[in-house]
């Protein structure tokens, strides 16, 4: 419906615009030498969709950030649509992206841990500090739990992370240029092996012992999915393997949920359990390849596992299955199994819908054994001690070992091992010698950010899993937080629901509008509790993963147990 | 694991699904209303399950399920009714809500959010909203409003899983995610390509037609009425629906077309506005007798008074059948030609060749076929003996090898192309030959950029590989080809190794391509002009009916040779009679029982010698054997090659009558200009490139005292003495069935109903053939004919004086000599001038700056344009499309002819670039 003018002076053609025509194709082109530049990094090796995130962090730990000339570059390298680089990349808060127009970021960041103990050990105060303290020279982001909860606040300077930080530590590090993982002592190959490791993992590889005996040991032991959601671990081994292949084993080592750094404290002291584990696992599944996905916030493990797997290939161990390390980019989601494998496929992470699972279409749509880190550590105890040792612990009924992370206002926090269905008084007084000086323990978290927040009145209850579900609570990762007299429960539970705003893929309504909506009602000082409900109960029965529907939970909880934070 | 339909419970009813049903899917087969936004259910769109608008109940389930992705299983109880699920599926559209603009300032208010948010009764939200998000105004076509995203990734499925098109993708996470284009580059910035798939797919009116919406992005309130027809432009036929306000065009909808699904491209969406460009010719004109025709001679469109003068249709038509009638009463028919027009219907295209048959008395009669497939046609008749495809393009679905090759098919076919790219994603293998790098490279497995013009070597190479590794079909050979023995013989000395430094391809990627297609279950061959357009064009193709054959690659599901027709109906004209040697349906004009067969119809005697095509018309002209000329909806001013001889051949011509839209350059040089009606003004049928005959609707009237092509080709018969009496297309429509074998139980009233049927049909009451030949071709003795080819070089090969390679084409946005497009507001806005595209090494060598001005010159003329640096121009090349009349690049293309299909060869010949000093 557009009038347009129309010159009647000679034009010696039809058209009326006055616009000049493009000088080359449309949309940006790849500028000349970046197509070098990526040859150089990431070699002359055919390009793998699935490698996309592994790349970006090539590129990003070879300049510092993601400029879109490399991007475009590696778009048209890999065949993939910009918008497909571009979403990935800006997808993980781990990589810095920087267009044509803007300045390249700083060369160190500061990432100041957000989680609920980082929160109550001061990491607020700690962030504005060194912002002003660094005024301009650094970048000073807040991040999600680190999973050092234990040495509470916690500040990673690059890939070095500071434990009980202050501007003084921080500074130190920055000046020193103190960027790199510090690797801790740990039990390497050798020792292991000495120790009588693998040894168990030879048997089965010269068919002395049989898959079926290894997944009767788990069942017997009753081990259970430790990353949160406890399905029996030998039943998913079975199920697994009676798919038809090519079959997957996947491990998460992406342990985000906040309060949990579990996974970190075995991985950092005895890794190749875990390596043992996965490699049975993937013996017993017969595995095309064993993935094992890292999160970002773990460097010195990084570390740890190219090394040892390196060491493994040496000595002949994981010639049955094609091992690889995967490096997450910071995205709590990724904890999801399904949007784990989406990222190990080299996509954003995005929870699929179940049905299929992922046991049967998992991994590029082939059945896949996804297994957490703890879950794979006690497979060769298991099954060398015998099921008996580790279903022998527990008490209140629940059965085995757990390694709970404790962390708050307790003299003692750590990994605690302990038998499963101990309770929170239990945990406090037998293995944190009891709450900080000056603190009144007045409520707990048990399951990290998801499982809820339950009152001191509450801590008799075992911890295992199930038994929270009448207080519509749950254990999950067993991270449990003691929260004192002396902080804000309403803010720890804002401080949770930003969490939960922040990690939200953004797939669904109810968890990306929800989330958001639900930051901004808990922000005001009257808490709308009708519209709350209302909105957390959708947000419970209608997102599709677990992120969306255990939401509310700290939420819900605030207001069913705590009805003295609404008093005026 | 097909095991028969799940029965299971739909609130508390026992239902049934099939195969690949989902609950919602299930829930609207038996009327129950489930809301739904992510999900479309549009053909070709996945349910992504995302917006949770559609959630239900399922016993048994901890949570609510998104029924638009759920698969029942046996016996499953399943309620969509309870308070939970629709507490749910309130809320979730509340959440969204509070972010939606109100709706009185909304981009769409009659949006399917908003007319879901009616039905379940929800007006207002609870909620506060985010900040507001600026608009992108930034595209000419479409503005995209994102305070209205609902974050549903239905434009992201439109731009990557359904035109493949790859702009669109979701940024970011959480609420912080973002639809972007590129790298969150501006829409207008950005590669889009303007299919407007995602505007069509939008369920907000976050993305919209700027037509639709003013200046803050506001919805106009007009009432739109629909209009169901077929799109103008290329070939490939997509359905749409013109929406009609105020007398224009306003909008238009892809529909669920055989060649479309729902599908358009920029021109068919955004290119409809030249309808009502105020260079429309609404009135005849009549030379001045003070405008003397000049060759060099300029009409400015808007004041063609300068050299014409309004006349009333009664003189206007007298003065253009008297004209002609004395010619032919003086100097006899063959002093007479015609070109009709491959855009017209085919209605119209049957009644300009009857006219010039039975009005003028002889077969010089054609169209444009001549410049895009007539090399095409020709080997294809002599090989299969049938010039149409043997299948469809979509059947590249079943297809595990896609060629492709002289086709640019993102930009000349953009809908066909989307179906390519989906069976690559799908997991079929995709080789791309073509010496230009066109953007189907990203999807391919093996791209062959082999040299300009050795398309000959290249294919022997192919077909000696498959003979000599023992690839071919020996059964099917056997049992459906002739000539193998010979073409044995003949391609022997061209192996791999031997037509690898003519071709530039290395022999043993050519092995590689050799067997992909020969090893493929189902291999389909596609070409355009790369391959048509040569002197040798004839040749080439039937290389490509040589690799079909031997392979056996033709008659089955996934497999076939599909030439790539231009226009809307260029399939329709030639079946129509277009072409000087074929009455209609290819029957030979110079053959006794065909002619007999068409004089007995027509009730005269008609010429038994073939006629002239188009480019011997202009030699004829010059030589004094042609003095008269009918010339509808074509515009050989522009499309000839060596276009100066044409003009000057037009200007010499005694009496020339043009009947079109505008003051073309062919009309320039007229002595009658007949106002015309355009495709959108018409009711008529037209026959795509998959030989599906559709019916078009008009969605307006023509404007001023414009006409109907039907009625002015009528009128000037009753003024050449012929007593025609048809009263509407469908009475020409019943004529031609009755002569054309291939219109058999098509008839008018089928197409009003079924809105197309394919051809050949083999009964009234069943649908068309969509892959033919599977049991022999249409040749006497039932054989396919295998002819070898030679490799030839292109006529006019780089030399030290003209040292670069010119080939032309077509451009996106473009229509062929520019006629409409130039005259649309966004398709002229996207690409505004006449440029030459060269790689930046070119440019370098030369000199030039991209957007620097260039003068290509050949040993037939120069031109004056813009440069632009296009990498998949190969380095020595230069391409320039031929509708910028500002530069008209047939003015350098070489006529020298196919000696078969008599198509010149504007893929090829030799030039030279110089810098120009910038102005």
């Amino acid at each position: 419906m557009t009038v347009r003018e129309t010159r009647g002076a000679n034009r010696g053609h039809p058209g009326s615009s006055k616009k000049k025509t493009r000088v080359a194709p449309r949309g940006r082109q790849v500028q000349a030498g970046c197509r070098e530049e990526l040859d150089r990094l990431l070699g002359s090796e055919p390009s793998r969709r699935d490698m996309l995130i592994e790349y970006l962090h090539v590129i990003q730990d070879h300049y510092g950030y993601l400029s879109v000339a490399h991007m475009a570059a590696l778009a048209e390298r890999m065949k993939l649509a910009q918008a497909e680089v571009y979403e990935v990349a800006t997808f993980y808060a781990h990589f810095t992206i920087v267009k044509e127009d803007q300045s390249p970021p700083p060369a160190i960041t500061l990432r100041v841990c957000d989680s609920p103990s980082c929160e109550m050990a001061g990491a607020t105060s700690l962030a504005t500090q060194l912002e002003t303290s660094f005024a301009g020279q650094v970048r000073v982001v807040r991040a999600p739990c680190m999973g050092r909860c234990d040495t509470a606040p916690v500040v990673a300077v690059n890939q070095r992370h500071i434990d009980h930080a202050n501007v003084q530590r921080v500074t130190h590090a920055v000046e020193q240029r103190q960027l790199t993982p510090k690797i801790p002592t740990y039990v390497g190959f050798e020792s292991y092996r000495e120790q009588g490791g693998y040894q168990l993992l030879g048997q089965c590889l010269a068919g002395e012992r049989s898959p079926g005996e290894i997944i009767q040991a788990l069942k017997h032991a009753s081990l259970r999915g430790l990353g949160g959601a406890g399905f029996p671990t030998g039943t998913k081994w079975e199920v697994v393997r009676s798919y038809p292949g090519p079959r997957y084993v996947a491990v998460n080592a992406d342990e985000g949920e906040p309060g949990t750094f579990k996974d970190r404290f075995h991985l950092e002291r005895d890794p190749h359990r875990m390596l043992e584990g996965a490699l049975l696992a993937s013996w017993v599944v017969q595995a095309d390849t064993l993935y094992i996905y890292l999160r970002d916030e773990y460097p010195a493990i990084r570390k740890i596992l190219l090394a040892e797997i390196e060491a493994l290939r040496e000595a002949g161990l994981s010639s049955h299955v094609k091992v690889e390390l995967r490096r997450g980019a910071g995205a709590y989601i990724c904890g999801e199994e399904s949007a784990m494998l989406e990222s190990i496929e080299g996509k954003r992470a995005l929870p699929r819908h179940r049905p299929p699972y992922v046991a049967e279409r998992g991994l590029f749509d082939c059945p896949t054994l996804v297994n957490n880190v703890e879950t794979l550590h006690w497979v060769r105890d298991i099954v060398e001690r015998g099921p008996e040792w580790f279903a022998g612990h527990g008490r209140n009924g629940a059965k085995g070992l757990r390694s709970y992370s404790v962390s708050g206002r307790v003299n003692s926090p750590g990994v605690k091992l302990a038998p499963a269905g101990i309770t929170a008084r239990q945990l406090l007084d037998e293995y944190c010698e009891g709450m900080l000086p000056g603190h009144r323990f007045r409520a707990y978290l048990p399951g990290g950010a998801s499982g809820g927040i339950l009152p001191e009145s509450k801590a008799d209850l075992p911890l295992d899993f199930g038994s929270l579900a009448a207080e519509d609570c749950f254990v999950g990762s067993h991270a449990v937080v003691i929260v004192s007299d002396q902080d804000d429960l309403r803010g720890i539970a804002l401080n949770l629901m930003r969490f939960f705003e922040h990690e939200s893929c953004g797939q669904c309504t109810p968890c990306r509008v929800g989330t958001e909506k639900a930051v901004a009602l808990m922000q005001e000082k009257q808490w709308n509790r009708q519209l709350l409900e209302e909105l957390a109960v959708v947000m419970a029965d209608a997102s599709i993963c677990g992120l969306g529907q255990a939401a509310p939970n700290p939420l819900l909880c605030t207001l069913r147990y705590f009805p003295e934070e609404f008093e005026s | 694991m097909s095991q028969g339909p799940i029965r299971f419970y739909l609130d508390g009813a026992h239902v049934e699904a099939g195969e690949g049903e989902s609950i919602w899917d299930v829930a609207r087969r038996v009327g129950t209303s489930i809301p739904h936004l992510c999900h479309s259910g549009r053909s070709g769109y996945r349910s992504d399950g995302n917006c949770r608008a559609c959630m239900v109940e399922i016993e048994g389930e901890r949570v609510l399920a998104a029924s638009c992705v759920r698969q029942p299983t046996p016996d499953m109880k399943v309620h969509t009714q309870t308070d939970r699920a629709s507490d749910a599926r309130k809320l979730v559209f509340e959440l969204l809500m509070a972010d939606q603009p109100e709706r009185e300032q909304a981009h769409d208010p009659e949006s399917e959010f908003w007319q879901w948010s009616d039905k379940i009764g929800l007006a207002a939200s609870r909620f506060t909203s985010r900040p507001v998000v600026p608009p992108d105004q930034s595209h000419v076509a479409m503005g995209v409003f994102l305070d209205s995203c609902i974050h549903c990734n239905l434009c992201v499925r439109a731009c990557r899983e359904v035109q493949v098109n790859d702009v669109i993708g979701m940024a970011g996470r959480g609420h912080g995610s973002k639809i972007v284009f590129d790298f969150d580059d501006p829409m207008g910035d950005s590669t889009c390509v303007a299919c407007g798939e995602c505007v069509q797919a939008c369920p907000t009116g976050a993305l919209v037609e700027k037509s639709l919406v003013d200046e803050q992005g506001r919805a106009w309130a007009r009432e739109l009425k629909n209009v169901d027809s077929i799109c103008p432009y290329c070939g490939v036929g997509c359905q749409v629906t013109y929406q009609v306000a105020d007398d224009h065009i306003v909008a238009v909808q892809g529909r669920d077309g055989p060649a479309n699904k729902e599908r358009l491209c920029v021109k068919g969406r955004f290119g409809l506005d030249y309808l009502r460009h105020p260079h429309r010719l609404t009135r005849p004109l009549i030379r001045r007798e003070d405008a003397p025709k000049d060759a060099a001679g300029y009409v400015d469109p808007s004041n063609p008074l300068s050299h014409f003068r309004e006349a009333s249709w009664e003189e206007a038509l007298h003065r253009a059948a008297s004209g002609l009638a004395g010619i032919r009463d003086e100097h006899g028919g063959r002093a007479l030609a015609g070109f009709g027009s491959a855009k017209g219907s085919n209605e119209e295209a049957f009644l300009f060749q009857k006219l010039v048959r039975t009005g003028f008395g002889s077969n010089n009669v054609d169209h444009c076929t001549r410049l895009c497939h007539a090399s095409s046609v020709a080997a294809l008749l002599e090989g299969i003996g049938s010039g149409a495809v043997t299948a469809p393009f979509t059947a590249v679905a079943e297809a595990d090898v896609i060629i492709v090759i002289g086709a640019n098919p993102t930009e000349n076919h953009p809908v066909a192309a989307t179906f390519f790219k989906q069976a690559v994603k799908a997991g079929a293998k995709l080789i791309v030959m073509d010496p230009r790098g066109t953007a189907l490279k990203r999807h391919a497995t093996h791209v062959l950029q082999f040299t300009p013009g050795s398309d000959v070597a290249m294919l022997n190479a192919i077909i000696n590989v498959i003979i000599s590794e023992n690839l071919w079909d020996g059964d099917y050979v056997a049992r459906h080809t002739e000539g193998f023995e010979n073409l044995r013989q003949r391609v022997r000395e061209f192996t791999p190794e031997a037509m690898a430094p003519i071709c530039g391809i290395e022999a043993e990627r050519l092995r590689e391509v050799a067997r992909c297609y020969a090893g493929a279950g189902a291999g389909i061959i596609f070409w355009g002009m790369g391959i048509s357009q040569h002197s040798h064009g004839t040749d080439n193709a039937r290389c490509l009916i040589a690799l079909a054959s031997i392979t056996g690659h033709i008659g089955r599901p996934g497999t076939g040779l599909h030439p790539l027709r231009g226009q809307n109906n260029v399939q329709g004209a030639s079946d129509a009679g277009l072409i000087p040697m074929f009455f209609p349906d290819y029957q030979a004009v110079d053959g006794d029982d065909p002619r007999a067969r068409f004089e007995d119809a027509w009730g005269t005697s008609l010429d038994p010698q073939r006629g002239l095509t188009v480019v011997e018309i202009m030699g004829a002209i010059h030589a004094g054997e042609i003095r008269g000329m009918y010339i509808m909806g074509e515009n050989p001013a522009m499309s000839d090659p060596d276009v100066q001889h044409a003009r000057r051949a037009l200007a010499t011509l005694e009496h020339l009558v043009v009947q079109d839209l505008f003051m073309t350059e062919t009309a320039f040089h007229a002595d009658v200009v007949l106002p015309a009606s355009a495709w959108p003004e018409k009711e008529g049928t037209v026959t795509n490139t998959n030989r599906q005959v559709q019916l078009g609707r008009a969605a307006l009237d023509p404007p001023g005292e414009a006409k109907q092509d039907w009625w002015i080709i009528q009128e000037l018969a009753r003024g050449l003495g012929l007593d025609w009496n048809y009263t509407h297309p469908r009475d020409v429509f019943a004529e031609m069935g009755s002569l054309m074998p291939s219109l058999a139980h098509i008839s008018w009233e089928r197409l009003e109903k079924e809105g197309f049927v394919t051809y050949p049909c083999p009964a009234e009451d069943q649908p068309g053939t969509d892959i033919v030949f599977g049991d022999g071709f249409p040749r006497e003795g039932g054989r396919a004919l295998l002819v070898p080819a030679v490799p030839t070089s292109p006529a006019e090969v780089p030399d030290a004086e003209y040292p670069l390679v010119l080939t032309t084409g077509r451009q996106l946005e473009h229509w062929h000599t520019g006629t409409m497009t130039r005259r649309t507001a966004v398709l002229d806005e996207l690409e505004p001038e006449a440029v030459a595209s060269l790689s930046a090494r070119q440019l370098q060598v030369l000199g030039a700056e991209p957007g620097g001005r260039i003068r290509v010159t050949t040993r037939r003329g120069e031109i004056e344009l813009t440069a632009r640096c296009d990498n998949s121009v190969p380095d020595g090349a230069v391409f320039i499309a031929f509708c910028y009349a500002e530069a008209a690049v047939n003015k350098l293309t070489n006529p020298v002819l196919d000696p078969y299909g008599k198509i010149p060869e504007f893929k090829y010949c030799a030039c030279k670039v110089d810098v120009l000093a910038e102005s």
